[in-house]
């Protein structure tokens, strides 16, 4: 019961800074919102018993992407008012169909979670130690998971590269 | 096990209301004498020459990305390093295998100058 209070009080306050995320009129107003955001997804998963997805969602998302963002925000030009940033080439079409296909695919992941419930793979809350989760996720993410685990650094690899390929000077 | 967050939770909403009361006292007791020298934006004293909405070098954004990166490559180890006395050998191969794979990377930027501010 406390834990649906929780939940459905955080997940109005997630929906309420992600609307304000695009609405804002500043962007740095957006980025901070979107802190704010992130911190209700961190109570989320304390709420839920996965203390080091919390941490996480804290050290790097509000900690690490939110300075990413921030430094985007800065290195566009931003005295130039929002019509300066029309492009004429943008594909409104393209852009409405893809949005419409991401709402397909919600539609069709909730529809079939709601008929066939997925299993809980880890334990409650009540049955972990102290330290919450975070052994059960490092066994699963080591033994099951192994490759993604492996293909991840792969992928931090590309952005990795692909960041510097994209800021060196032309040369 | 939720019971044990309850401090930390007064602790948040004792930041907020104290950050609020402030605000709000002083809102109630200060003077309105506004002058253009008091509303610029303090900048530990010395006068701000341009608007702080400059554009600034996509240095940063490198620096904060393979921050960023790395970060993320630390955060892999923490519930690798809880299990590592189960996980053994087999933990240690694949940890060393993921981190010779961003090694890689953290390479190529050093050679590319990525690290470098000059």
């Amino acid at each position: 019961m406390l834990d649906a209070i929780a939940f459905y009080t955080l997940a109005a306050l997630i929906l309420a800074f992600a609307i304000a995320v695009i609405t804002a009129r500043n962007p740095v107003h957006s980025v901070v919102f979107l802190v704010i955001n992130f911190l209700a997804v961190a109570i989320v998963y304390i709420v839920l018993g996965a203390e080091f997805l919390a941490m996480i969602q804290v050290l790097v998302y509000a900690g690490g992407i939110v300075v990413l963002y921030l430094f985007v925000v800065m290195l566009v030009n931003l005295k130039r008012g929002p019509e300066a940033h029309q492009d004429p080439r943008r594909q409104t079409g393209a852009g409405v169909g893809l949005a419409v296909a991401v709402l397909a695919e919600l539609t069709a992941i909730l529809a079939y979670t709601g008929r066939n419930p997925l299993p809980a793979v880890v334990p409650a809350a009540s049955a972990r130690g102290p330290g919450g989760n975070t052994e059960q996720l490092g066994w699963l993410l080591y033994t099951t998971y192994l490759i993604p685990f492996e293909v991840a650094s792969m992928l931090l690899l590309v952005a990795m590269i692909g960041a510097i390929v994209l800021a060196r000077k032309v040369d | 096990m939720l019971r044990a967050y309850v401090p930390i939770f007064l602790f948040i909403l004792v930041a907020i209301g104290f950050a609020v009361v402030t605000l709000l006292i002083s809102r109630l007791v200060h003077a309105e004498k506004p002058n253009a020298v008091k509303l610029e934006p303090y900048e530990c004293g010395i006068e701000p020459e341009t608007d702080a909405r400059d554009r600034y070098s996509v240095r940063y954004y490198l620096v904060a990305m393979l921050f960023v990166i790395f970060d993320v490559e630390t955060i892999f180890m923490f519930p690798w390093a809880v299990i590592l006395d189960r996980l053994a050998l087999f933990g240690l191969i694949e940890m060393a295998l993921f981190l010779f794979i961003l090694v890689v990377g953290y390479f190529y930027a050093w050679k590319k100058g990525a690290l470098e501010w000059a």
